[in-house]
């Protein structure tokens, strides 16, 4: 079943560059895959049940490499399910929003089914050679779509993006062996290195390889100084591409924080959890004082993915230092950082699919270029203030849940996190005045004959910004799920 | 006790007979039908295989008074050169055919085959020493076939280098079968920790040395990426792959011999460390595409000696599987440019995914393998490589590994990048190569059913 999931794209993948089917048979056949997904991942949720602590539920083991102390493992739990459904969700909209004028459909589409494919592996990955190997594997696919279908200079920002993140996955995939070379017998089996992590009582050793794991997912999410790679790729990125950038990809980052580095090196990531704290910290506060001063939508955006994962980071950070006394509070900032994963997935997903018919009309991404387009395209001004105010963390959506439980949880562990604070003020201030730079005031420049959206364009952005609200109206739906593995991952750490 | 049956060097025997039968056959051959001669080496390394798989069903053993072991080891290296060699005729067939060397190239390929396998399977400094020379010579004909002025530079550098570290490496044989009077690897077991270290650390070096260039690693590699640069593309393609899978192994088991006071490990993972930077870090101002891949597999060399200065005890499986993946997945990117001759310059690949789709995705899954993107099988091999290194206690080696990785991405990169550029308007004229384009997209595949079937293949 879980299996389904993961090859099902990646067959459809095949079959696509192989056969020379026409453009429109190529459009709904990805849609169809990716919708086939969704219904699988839904059939998964609605048959999950929480599996006991350091178990998993739907899971499938097959022997590869038995010498190598490596297995084709997947699972899920409460960590990896609502990414999974993230994932699914996301590339459904991407193939829904693709516009008709991409050149050499087939390619993309078969480009885009295969980093689907490779996107779920990393989610379901129960063993660190499998859950390496779909992580490069989504690197060299993700080259392609900004090399091969963004805008001028997208050679080099996806060169860019190439070398940097291999650069953080060769990082992780030394820690990895470290983690290998601890364990006794020596395995890459994600569940029974947990269960009894290796390094716990060598602290160099441990603070070394968790240093090589957490420079790896520290170059993915991307947290300061290592999101450099991040705005031009995504500036020079296709519409779709960008949001499956900074939907799905960059979660890949904060998941292995809390898959990975956490449980299976509790002790140095208890040593060394103020640090981690700290570069949350920074990464919150400078990319929102960073995307503040952009005049470009999608750097902007970009710049505001740094703030928001730093959340995250903030969030696993604090959960490092909290005891047995306040174990609760650090088991609720782990869940807000899960939630925040879901919630900027929705959000900045639709936000970048925006972009997509900005770029597809006018050819720029720069604010300046635009005002008052509430008047000519209402649909469009609505969907980005409705985004806007999503990103900012208004009640009632998902990413105020998200933010609410990370601080709530945060600051009761360690007063320190309250330094982020600032950041929500500021992404505020930010969003306003794209706002009003953008769709308020008089119609000038290339607003002027902007063309509305058009049914099929608003359908796939109004429904991540939809579930944004549900989850917001509704947390429990994903609570349920999330609460009893973030309670887990919790306890795994202060052991 | 002295088993001396030829029987138990079928293998090696039926490329040497092959080897002769191709020259004298070759000289009665009219041009046209030298393709008979192809037929002869490649019926030569089908019976070398079928011979090398009854081998290994059969028991371990050592035959010609304990100077050739016939192991798992020796049926591994007896494989993969003669089938490594196979696609090297196979992907030069364009090229070779109907030419004027036909059939002295398949016999210097095969007496340079027979060579390696060899120098994989001897338990002995005085045969050791003999299969270097049966790959050595050869090489320098090979080389030096295509006749022109690079070449005969190129041929002229591989003679000195090799004719020196020849001579080191005899001098080496003497010095340690003096000190013992032993020339047998069960013998110099025990014999060396008795010896003095000082001698014995000579020795080995100076042993070490004949095999490094054959391998082509540090201090012997100059010869490689001018030699790549200068021969015919299947000669290229021969002399970075065949002669490395039989050096290396050699390097293995002499690790084992050494006494631990010689400090083996220290030793040969010292050399790969250096190898495999120089080799990077050479590779990266190349603009010609041979030369770069030249520099490309004095950098895998060094990835091939991690598992080689850990013995063959403990590295064995992980240097096997790594050797086999590395052969294929090289021999893949000189299929390429064997089927694309005309572009010699980094350049000249603009547009090749256009123009090419087949062989640009061949050229895309060799370069990502030699990076070792998963999930080719050079990924499982440098994976398998450094957790044994790192479990083995050499977590320097493991370390060095992966950071050369991460240097070499860059130059497979910047073949990459332009291959994806849009193209030049130039027409295309090149005639299709249908050998070497089968033999690109075969071993492509090859490279990554390797990597998913790693598991069965790991087990052996």
């Amino acid at each position: 079943m879980l299996s389904l999931l993961v090859f099902l794209p990646l067959l459809v993948a095949l079959i696509l560059a192989v056969a020379p089917v026409p453009t429109p048979v190529v459009r709904w056949t990805w849609l169809g895959a990716t919708l086939v997904d969704v219904g699988l991942v839904i059939v998964l949720w609605v048959g999950y049940q929480s599996p006991p602590a350091g178990q998993l539920a739907f899971a499938e083991r097959i022997a590869w490499i038995p010498d190598a102390g490596t297995a084709y493992a997947v699972g899920v739990d409460g960590l990896s399910l609502p990414l999974l459904a993230l994932t699914t969700v996301i590339f459904a909209a991407c193939a829904a929003a693709s516009p008709r004028t991409t050149p050499r459909p087939r390619s993309y589409a078969a480009l885009f089914l295969f980093l689907e494919a490779s996107c779920l592996g990393v989610f379901a990955a129960q063993d660190l050679i499998v859950f390496f190997v779909f992580f490069d594997l989504s690197i060299v696919g993700m080259y392609f779509v900004i090399a091969g279908w963004g805008h001028a200079g997208a050679a080099r920002s996806a060169l860019k993006f190439f070398l940097y993140t291999f650069v953080g996955s060769i990082a992780l995939l030394l820690g990895f062996i470290g983690l290998f070379a601890g364990s006794s017998p020596h395995t890459f089996d994600m569940a029974a290195i947990a269960a009894a992590p290796p390094l716990q009582d060598r602290p160099v050793a441990g603070g070394l390889v968790l240093a090589a794991i957490l420079i790896g997912l520290a170059i993915k999410t991307p947290t300061v100084p290592f999101h450099t790679w991040l705005p031009p790729a995504h500036t020079d990125a296709s519409a779709t591409g960008s949001a499956v950038l900074a939907g799905v990809l960059l979660k890949m980052g904060t998941y292995g924080f809390l898959r990975i580095a956490m449980p299976m090196l509790p002790a140095a990531w208890r040593s060394w959890s103020w640090f981690i704290l700290v570069v949350g910290l920074v990464s919150v506060l400078y990319g929102a004082l960073v995307a503040l001063g952009q005049t470009d939508f999608k750097r902007m955006l970009a710049y505001t993915s740094v703030n928001h994962m730093g959340y995250v980071v903030v969030a696993v950070g604090a959960a490092g230092l909290s005891s047995a006394s306040n174990e609760q509070a650090g088991q609720i900032a782990v869940t807000g950082a899960v939630v925040q994963m879901v919630s900027h997935g929705l959000i900045t997903g639709a936000l970048f699919l925006l972009a997509g018919p900005m770029w597809e009309r006018t050819h720029t991404y720069r604010m300046d270029a635009y005002g008052g387009l509430a008047g000519p395209a209402p649909r469009f001004t609505g969907l980005l203030a409705v985004g806007a105010f999503a990103s900012l963390g208004l009640p009632a959506f998902s990413g105020f849940i998200a933010e609410f439980q990370i601080f709530a949880g945060s600051i009761a562990v360690s007063p320190v996190a309250a330094v982020a604070l600032p950041g929500i003020v500021l992404t505020s201030a930010l969003w306003l005045r794209a706002l009003q730079r953008v769709a308020l005031g008089e119609t000038r420049g290339e607003s002027t004959g902007f063309a509305d959206l058009t049914v099929s364009e608003l359908l796939p952005i109004g429904v991540l910004l939809g579930l944004s609200l549900i989850l917001g109206i509704a947390p429990g739906v994903l609570q349920d799920v999330v609460v009893p593995a973030s309670d887990s991952v919790v306890r795994a750490v202060l052991r | 006790m002295t088993d001396l049956s030829p029987a138990a060097l079928l293998p090696e025997l039926a490329l040497i007979v092959g080897g002769l039968a191709c020259l004298i056959g070759g000289s009665f051959l009219p041009r046209s039908r030298q393709w008979m001669a192809r037929i002869v080496a490649l019926a030569a390394l089908g019976v070398c295989v079928v011979t090398a798989i009854v081998a290994l069903a059969g028991p371990d053993r050592t035959v010609f008074g304990g100077s050739y072991r016939i192991d798992v080891t020796t049926g591994i290296v007896r494989l993969a050169v003669a089938g490594a060699t196979a696609l090297v005729i196979w992907l030069g067939s364009d090229e070779l055919a109907g030419g004027d060397r036909e059939s002295e190239t398949y016999t210097l390929l095969l007496l340079a085959a027979t060579g390696a396998i060899v120098l994989g399977g001897t338990d002995d400094l005085v045969v050791l020493a003999v299969g270097f020379l049966i790959t050595g010579i050869p090489l320098y004909g090979l080389i030096g076939l295509a006749r022109d002025r690079l070449s005969a530079e190129a041929t002229l550098k591989t003679y000195l280098v090799g004719a020196l570290l020849g001579i080191v490496m005899l001098l080496g044989t003497v010095v340690l079968t003096g000190i013992t009077g032993a020339g047998g690897y069960p013998a110099l077991r025990q014999l060396l920790p008795a010896a003095p270290g000082a001698v014995v650390a000579l020795g080995a070096v100076a042993v070490l040395a004949g095999l490094l260039f054959e391998a082509g690693a540090v201090p012997g590699h100059f010869w490689v990426p001018d030699a790549t640069q200068a021969a015919s593309v299947t000669a290229a393609a021969f002399l970075t792959t065949v002669p490395k899978i039989g050096a290396v192994v050699a390097v293995s088991r002499l690790v084992d011999v050494l006494p631990d006071g010689s400090h083996p490990t220290v030793l040969v993972g010292a050399v790969a460390v250096v190898t495999m930077t120089v080799g990077n870090l050479a590779a990266y101002l190349q603009t010609d595409v041979r030369r770069l891949l030249g520099w490309s597999t004095v950098s895998q060399v060094g990835y091939l000696l991690v598992p080689a200065a850990l013995g063959l005890t403990v590295g064995g499986p992980a240097l096997l599987y790594y050797l086999v993946g590395y052969a294929v997945t090289n021999l893949a990117a000189f299929a390429v440019v064997a089927a694309e001759p005309e572009r010699r310059e980094l350049t000249a690949y603009a547009g090749f995914a256009r123009a090419r789709p087949l062989l640009a995705g061949c050229l895309l899954v060799s370069l990502l393998g030699l990076v070792g993107t998963p999930p080719t099988a050079v990924f499982v091999g440098k994976l398998t490589v450094a957790s044994t290194a790192a479990a083995g206690g050499a977590t320097w080696l493991t370390v060095a590994l992966l950071v050369n990785t991460v240097v070499s991405l860059y130059y497979y990169l910047r073949w990459l990048v332009v291959v994806f550029r849009p193209a030049s308007d130039a027409p295309d004229t090149a005639r299709p190569r249908p050998w070497a384009t089968s033999a690109a997209i075969t071993s492509a595949v090859a490279a990554v059913g390797l990597g998913l079937a790693a598991g069965p293949l790991l087990a052996r």
